[in-house]
């Protein structure tokens, strides 16, 4: 287990989302609207879309390229669409937000 | 239904309505019923629709298979299939079957279906004769087909000559009685449906009209048929396809009110509380349906009752009909049949075999016949449903929508006789063999899931109208509510009730308007969230706080995102018109910033792609320095106002449209409105600027202005419609503000001027920006205090570090 701190959590808007940067690459922080923090990696599995700049609802992102709904919870696109963008294990304390980044995670999931 | 006791569902009917009913309701509540399925054929539910297919040869009965045996046995669901019901005890709440079952309900369902009918004259039981109707029928009728030679088909409607095509095929002789003077009185005129007789008898069907079966020959087995009057046919065969009566026979024997189906309300509820029903055997509002969108309609209402949801209705459905007869285009909606106050609009081209009939009432549509030539069906069937006003498209209505031109899709007409290879999405790439197969493999029935599966019209939509008839076409029946339709997923309602909502009941918050309206999700989703939050701004400027996280990413962040996640920066110049020095600060700004490239837009402007975000507010700040404003390029805002020189310096200009542009710019810029909003002037009837294809165009001539609206030249070139002449400049600005106001405030989020304009009608614009003054000036007044509010430069704000999150990460790591 590698825990890294990240920020705050009030640092990512609610309904929004922050970019952690990584030697594999970029990985997207989601905040939803009741406060549950999310990680995946900062790429639409269909046209590599930045997930991250995509609207926030529920526990869903939707990508800004060409609307593919990812599920924050698992990574997944919605169906009837199949993909994955690969998702990190978070969590928030005190309100400070932890990331365990994997070494590779970003590449193998690309 | 909240305790651990599983509420007991039994559904009588194991077809497509009442099983699209339980798979709904397994949508909603998964793990709450215990539900039971009495079916009266021995099959697992199969698609009916595709019966003709079936005996035509085209496919085999399992391609028709919706719920396979296992689905049943997935979901933990009791099937007695070829058993038949034989009562229901309303008292003791208990359901009797063949073999002395007794299955006990809490909630009911009657989805019997409909009966063929069958004649009561001499000889209908003669073996030989058979009804259409279900899989049985038709197995019957291909060993039939095998064994004998001659056919006979009662009934000249849809589906008998859908029956005595197929029969055909199979190599019979087919003969089609009927009583009327044409086949398919009930969806065609007399033209038509003479079209569609010589079509089919150059295909070898044989046509007896106007005949009146009175009995039906033979001893043993069937010999033949003769008519009132003593004329006589051979026959070995004889189909009885003389209609459809709904199946009511069980629920009439239990006392619960029947008229000519199962009396429900808009809940799909009977008269007895604990029962519900739906499909062909319903009775809705006086109305019966024999079509499959009507049905799945009714199926989504029921389960969100049955699962105790209670926020549906079903308000009835406007259904069309296509034949589906390979080959055969043929397409007719609502009430065809001119009465003394309508009027007709006819198109006929014998040589290519075209004929259209519109029926007009108070300038509305109120009914269609097409034959030959069908692309155009659910267009107009669009219009017959939102009731538009088309007095201004008299003229051309008839030649359809495609006269106005369509990009991407080469001019395809006649989906029936396309190729499996046609491109029908040029956008994405999906062929028509692709989008048939998918509808067919993955059981598809509506618009929306053969844009989830496939994706074609997912994207610039402009095929829409192909994927619509290729659906129709191979459904055979399509058909939609009536006009209102949900803005999205997340609500029931419509575009319009959520406007009214939001000043009626004065919401001035996105979470408020979602809890008024019961918005079903928790906060909405990438659909509805930017519409809410435009209506909110539109209807209280100054007032509502702009949600950023309801904004699509360019809104949001003030740029173009393109395909590589950079961004494109596209400063305003004004009316087109720059200067040394300005184009001096763009080309070093560009150079400091290493723009991949530079291009000049279609709006005359200058466009610096590959911007990487963090870099954005830098070089906005440095744009701003040198005196530039945010172009809006990237937003459904006013775009840009396109000028030609005009009387400044061109020999034929007739006024300074540069000049007007400029100030029509000025007062403009900033505003937000549903879709994307472009101006252009031009400075005579040469139209330079091309003012005829944008959203307002000014022409100048030697003695004023003419005002044009409601074009573009996207997807759909759409040519201006003349509003007005004005004679002075001040009159173009105050129609220019009083025109995008009235667009802001009444036209649907996402809608373009053009759509706008040809579902509220020309007269409609004009009459409130040209004919009355008075609300002319106070449209004008409102333009002008949301102006107040949205004038303030989003760069520099953004320069001067306002939203800085936005444009930085959080991290590295």
């Amino acid at each position: 287990m590698n825990w890294i701190q990240i920020g705050n959590l009030e640092d990512i808007p609610r309904q929004g989302s922050r970019v952690v940067q990584t030697n594999d690459g970029e990985i997207a922080l989601f905040r939803s609207v009741d406060d549950k923090v999310f990680a995946l990696n900062n790429k639409c599995p269909h046209k590599g879309g930045p997930l991250s700049q995509g609207i926030v609802h529920g526990t869903r992102v939707t990508c800004p390229l060409h609307n593919w709904v990812i599920d924050l919870e698992t990574g997944n696109a919605v169906a009837p669409d199949v993909g994955c963008a690969h998702r990190h294990e978070v969590r928030v304390a005190h309100g400070v937000v932890f990331l365990e980044v994997k070494a590779g995670a970003c590449k193998a999931a690309a | 239904m909240k305790t651990d006791k599983k509420t007991r569902l039994v559904v009588i009917g194991n077809g497509m309505a009442g099983i699209r009913t339980i798979e709904e309701l397994l949508k909603m509540s998964p793990d709450e019923f215990e539900i039971t399925v009495f079916g009266a054929e021995p099959q697992p539910n199969y698609n009916r629709i595709l019966l003709s297919p079936v005996l035509s040869g085209e496919m085999k009965f399992q391609d028709t298979v919706l719920n396979d045996w296992s689905w049943y046995k997935d979901h933990n669901i009791t099937l007695h299939a070829g058993k038949l019901v034989t009562k229901i005890d309303r008292k003791n709440c208990v359901v009797e079957a063949e073999g002395g079952l007794a299955i006990p309900y809490d909630r009911l369902l009657i989805a019997t279906g409909s009966n063929p009918i069958m004649l009561p004259i001499p000889g209908i039981n003669l073996p030989g004769v058979l009804a259409y109707r279900s899989i049985d029928d038709v197995e019957k009728m291909l060993v039939a087909a095998k064994n004998s030679k001659r056919a006979v088909v009662i009934g000249g409607g849809l589906l008998g000559l859908e029956a005595a095509n197929g029969l055909s095929l199979q190599g019979m002789e087919v003969s089609v009685v009927h009583l009327c003077d044409w086949p398919m009185e009930r969806q065609l005129d007399q033209v038509g449906g003479g079209l569609l007789k010589n079509e089919l008898e150059k295909r070898g069907l044989k046509f007896y009209l106007s005949r009146q079966t009175e009995a039906i020959l033979g001893d043993d087995k069937v010999t033949g048929l003769r008519f009132k009057g003593g004329e006589e046919i051979p026959a070995d065969l004889v189909i009885m396809a003389a209609g459809i009566r709904p199946n009511i026979a069980l629920a009439k024997a239990a006392n619960i009110h029947c008229e000519r189906g199962i009396v429900v309300n808009d809940t799909m509820q009977t008269y007895d509380p604990k029962i519900y029903s739906v499909g062909e055997c319903v009775q809705h509002r006086g109305q019966c349906y024999g079509l499959v969108a009507p049905l799945f309609e009714q199926a989504k209402v029921a389960a969100n009752h049955l699962a105790e949801y209670g926020r549906m209705r079903y308000e009835g459905s406007a259904v069309s009909t296509k034949l589906k007869v390979t080959g055969i285009d043929l397409f007719s909606a609502g009430d065809f049949n001119p009465g003394p106050d309508d009027e007709e609009l006819l198109l006929q081209d014998s040589a290519r075999g075209v004929y259209k009939k519109l029926v007009l009432r108070d300038n509305k549509l109120r009914g269609a016949v097409m034959y030959g030539d069908t692309l155009d069906g659910p267009w107009y069937f669009q219009m017959m449903r939102d009731e538009t006003d088309v007095s201004e498209m008299r003229e051309h209505i008839l030649f359809g929508q495609m006269h106005i031109g369509d990009s991407g899709r080469g001019g395809a007409s006649n989906v029936a006789n396309m190729p499996d290879s046609a491109e029908i999405c040029g956008c994405n790439g999906v062929s028509k063999g692709t989008i048939v197969k998918t509808i067919l493999d993955k059981k598809l029935f509506t618009l929306e899931e053969v844009r989830a599966h496939t994706k074609a019209s997912s994207s610039c939509g402009s095929c829409t109208g192909l994927c619509e008839a290729i659906l129709a076409n191979t459904l055979g029946d399509y058909s939609a509510k009536p006009s209102k339709k949900a803005l999205c997923a997340c609500t029931e309602h419509a575009h319009h009730d959520v406007q009214e909502a939001i000043t009626k009941l004065k919401l001035k918050t996105i979470p408020e308007l979602m809890k008024a309206l019961q918005w079903k999700t928790p906060d909405g989703c990438h659909v509805c969230r930017p519409a809410l939050n435009y209506y909110l701004m539109a209807a209280w400027p100054g007032v509502y706080q702009d949600d950023s996280r309801s904004r699509f990413i360019n809104e949001r962040v003030h740029a173009n995102i393109q395909k590589d996640g950079t961004y494109s920066v596209i400063p305003r110049i004004w009316g087109g018109v720059t200067s040394p020095a300005e184009l001096r600060a763009i080309a070093e700004i560009a150079e400091r910033h290493e723009v991949r490239t530079v291009h000049i837009t279609g709006g005359q402007r200058i466009g610096l792609y590959g911007i990487s975000k963090e870099n954005l507010p830098k070089m906005w700040g440095e744009l701003v320095e040198a005196g530039f404003v945010s172009g809006h390029a990237y937003g459904k805002a006013l775009r840009t106002v396109k000028t030609c020189v005009g009387s400044e310096w061109c020999r034929f200009g007739t006024q300074d449209s540069t000049a007007m542009g400029i100030k029509i710019e000025k007062m403009t810029w900033g505003s937000w409105t549903p879709h994307k909003f472009k101006i252009a002037v031009s400075g005579c009837p040469r139209n330079c600027a091309e003012a005829t294809i944008k959203d307002f165009g000014v022409v100048c001539v030697d003695s004023g202005y003419e005002i044009h609206v409601g074009g573009n030249g996207g997807i759909k070139v759409r040519v201006t419609d003349f509003l007005c002449k004005v004679a002075t400049e001040a009159e173009v600005l105050e129609y220019c503000g009083a025109f995008m106001q009235l667009y802001r405030e009444s036209a649907h989020y996402m809608d373009r001027t053009a759509p706008w304009i040809e579902r509220v009608g020309l007269a409609y614009v004009k009459q409130h920006v040209v004919e009355d003054a008075a609300g002319r000036a106070a449209l004008y007044a409102r333009f002008f205090e949301s102006q107040k509010y949205s004038q303030d430069d989003p760069w520099k704000e953004r320069a001067e570090g306002k939203d800085a999150h936005e444009y930085k990460a959080l991290a590295t790591v």
